[in-house]
């Protein structure tokens, strides 16, 4: 078996708390050694000076087509895509058609992914059947099967008892159980954020108190049944305050946010632009400020690319008729780095927060460069500019909010398990 | 002068100049609807397509009217009972117009912003004429006309704007033209009817019709929707009328001489009485008027003179 050998290359891995030059050996699909200086003889060397060497990124929030919408995304094409993101573990939504929340479709996804996905797809389960918010699912049947998670998806569960006896079942499960919180009344028709600039467009708004009540709710639900709970999209300067008086009362509470929504606000939807718009939706500038600065302070843990496929069908039209969601699993490094650029966010937080911390939360063998580990990373030029454009992006939707922006910073490599799934031509 | 726009989409994006330059044109095109002639050929030769994917029958027949008085061939197509119901798109069934090849479409759309996406597909000028509760362009320009001829002037003018600005694109297209022309703008509305971020639209608010109304030269009203006015925004017709609809009482704390305007079609007793709407201080029937003065200087301003001309 021939090893490899990352030689000179600045090792970035939060897991070790390493910030390094050294080299990097992989052998048998996993890493061998991190940070030392030697070249094993008739080893492979790859000469990596001035690039970065990261554990692979661990995404917790991506939809997937598969099954049921294979014209926007399949496990194989978001594969493809998540690879050349640098993306090695993710985590899929079990927002598909039908819904997986049934043993046989837990199945159906690692069984396709086995044989399709160059990547590792970890599965989620509904939480309640057809993400109805009614009947809880076979957390534990789920659980055997491979789901690493329970989530309602884009749904929020609206009975109170219903979320409260999901989230007792489920801790004796050892399940995190992930939300995304929307009160659906006071949304309403909403499209965007509320305020000036909304009522100007005349869409109508969604309050952020849409997002902050049910959050409320659910924090305290959480203490109150001890489960392990992640509230995965948050969007607002107030979630991010709930999120850290709920982590000072010790509760068990993880929270997560889109890259876009760290990297954009609301002025960026300009003359109704759909593929900015979003759920939740892009908030303020001070909002966005905010939820950078709990990145960085770490009260937010994780950054996920919510990569949510959409085709002309469900966006060229009206702002008010499209369909929210963007992709962003080929961008979400690039974008990430822009908060490294800029001061705002230290590099090792920054991969912490994409890939050793999520790992941690949903329990999945990644974010890690420790010998022994599996030989998931990525090879980064952190410098390098580059222009993002539609035509080059391998998933199979190409509704990114990022279309021909510049980025600083490109993912040139990803291994996965020793094997190199992607490298840049 | 050139009108320096291929499409009106809106009046946000007009300079004050561009506003004067249209209504100078309009006064010209009430000059000549008003002679026994009516018709002149400057558009001849040239197709409007009225695309009406909500219904509106005053609306529809003003621009037509504006297109065969300048000697356009004039097409109405509703949709609002057509393709669209059987799953053909905005821009499928626009594509489907442009390969007629119109020279100008007239666009009303239930959704905001679906002129502007249109006029992106399309290779002919698009006015707007309504997209959700964005902009309604050629309502605030015929109601600009309206008081200007009345009045003599906007600038100074005190102009209350009531009722549902909350969904209501005559109110923003309104406060953003009469502001530009320098009069200055009032709403008088219950909250649950006004936008998030009203008073930073450069307005002043009110709750009260006899505050709002205090002195002022134009009272305009606005419609409210029927499914709006029992409980959801409002609790009851009654109330409504008894608080914000226009009576003789409230329009005496406005200016003697103060104009009454609606943009149609009203509801009588509901937003203003009858007594008001057929008085001497309505200037509801001259508004219509302006309107098809309007959408002739509008259409003429964008084939004739606009950078855009004729798509080839």
């Amino acid at each position: 078996m021939t090893t490899t050998v990352f030689r000179n290359a600045r090792i970035v891995d939060p897991s070790q708390d390493m910030d390094a030059t050294g080299n990097i050996a992989v052998e048998n699909g996993r890493i061998a050694s991190c940070g030392g200086t030697g070249v094993p003889k008739g080893a492979d060397a790859i000469d990596c000076t001035g690039k970065l060497i990261i554990p692979g990124l661990v995404d917790a929030r991506v939809f997937v087509g598969e099954p049921g919408a294979e014209h926007r995304e399949t496990i194989a094409s978001v594969s493809d895509a998540a690879a050349a993101g640098g993306v090695t573990s993710l985590i899929m939504m079990p927002d598909t058609s039908p819904v997986i929340d049934d043993v046989a479709l837990v199945e159906f996804v690692l069984r396709t992914a086995r044989e399709q996905a160059s990547v590792n797809i970890y599965p989620s389960a509904a939480m309640t059947k057809g993400l109805n918010g009614g009947e809880l699912t076979e957390f534990g049947l789920l659980r055997d099967a491979g789901a690493v998670m329970l989530t309602n998806g884009r749904n929020t569960v609206a009975n109170n008892l219903v979320l409260r006896r999901a989230l007792t079942y489920a801790r004796d499960f050892g399940l995190v159980v992930a939300s995304e919180t929307q009160d659906e009344t006071l949304a309403a028709q909403g499209v965007m954020n509320e305020g000036l600039f909304a009522s100007w467009l005349g869409l109508e708004g969604i309050p952020r108190e849409a997002e902050i009540i049910p959050l409320e709710r659910d924090l305290r639900l959480a203490e109150l049944t001890g489960a392990r709970y992640h509230a995965a999209k948050i969007s607002t300067s107030e979630s991010v305050e709930a999120i850290r008086n709920a982590k000072t009362r010790g509760t068990s509470v993880t929270c997560g946010v889109s890259i876009n929504h760290i990297s954009l606000n609301e002025n960026d939807i300009g003359e109704y632009r759909t593929f900015f718009r979003l759920s939740p939706p892009l908030r303020s500038e001070d909002d966005r400020r905010a939820m950078v600065a709990a990145l960085e302070s770490g009260d937010i843990d994780i950054i996920v690319s919510s990569h949510d496929p959409q085709d002309v069908d469900t966006k060229r039209l009206p702002f008010a008729d499209a369909a929210d969601g963007a992709i962003g699993l080929e961008t979400l490094l690039a974008a990430a780095l822009r908060l490294h650029h800029n001061g705002d966010v230290p590099l090792l937080r920054l991969i912490d927060a994409m890939s050793t911390r999520p790992a941690r939360i949903f329990g999945l063998d990644a974010g890690s460069l420790k010998p022994g580990s599996r030989a998931d990373l990525a090879v980064v030029d952190p410098d390098e500019p580059w222009l993002v454009s539609k035509e080059e992006l391998r998933s199979r939707s190409k509704n990114t909010p990022f279309e021909d922006a510049r980025f600083q910073g490109r993912v040139t490599a990803t291994m996965v398990a020793g094997r190199f799934v992607y490298e840049i031509s | 002068m050139v009108f320096p726009h291929r499409h009106l989409l809106g009046i946000n994006g007009l300079t004050e100049l561009d506003i004067s330059f249209l209504l100078d044109k309009a006064d010209e095109a009430v000059k000549l609807s008003r002679q026994r002639e009516k018709k002149t050929s400057s558009l001849r030769g040239l197709t409007q397509i009225n695309l009406f994917f909500e219904a509106s029958t005053r609306t529809q027949a003003s621009f037509e009217l504006a297109g065969k008085r300048l000697g356009a061939d004039v097409m109405n197509m509703s949709v609002v009972n057509s393709s669209v119901k059987k799953g053909e798109t905005l821009i499928d069934t626009a594509m489907t117009l442009n390969a007629m090849h119109p020279d100008i479409l007239v666009v009303r759309h239930s959704s905001a912003g679906a002129t502007a996406l249109l006029a992106q597909k399309v290779g002919c000028s698009v006015v707007n004429a309504g997209d959700g509760a964005h902009e309604h362009p050629t309502q605030a320009l015929l109601d600009a006309l309206t008081i200007r001829r009345e009045k003599g002037r906007i600038s100074g003018l005190v102009v209350a704007i009531c009722g549902d600005v909350l969904h209501s694109r005559v109110a923003r297209s309104n406060i953003i033209l009469l502001s530009a022309l320098g009069a200055s703008i009032r709403v008088i509305a219950p909250s649950t009817l006004l936008p998030t971020g009203i008073e930073q639209m450069g307005v002043e608010v009110f709750h009260s019709m006899e505050e709002g109304l205090r002195g002022g030269d134009v009272v305009m009203m606005l419609r409210l929707q029927r499914e709006r006015m029992t409980g959801s925004f409002v609790p009851s017709v009654r109330e409504y009328f008894r608080y914000f609809g226009l009576d003789t009482q409230k329009l005496a704390f406005a200016s003697p001489d103060a104009l009454v305007m609606h943009p149609g079609p009203m509801n009588r007793g509901v937003e203003i009485a009858s007594e008001i709407a057929d008085g001497p201080q309505s200037v509801i029937e001259a508004q219509v008027e302006m309107g098809v003065a309007v959408r002739m200087a509008v259409m003429e301003a964008l084939l004739l003179s606009g950078n855009g001309g004729p798509a080839l």
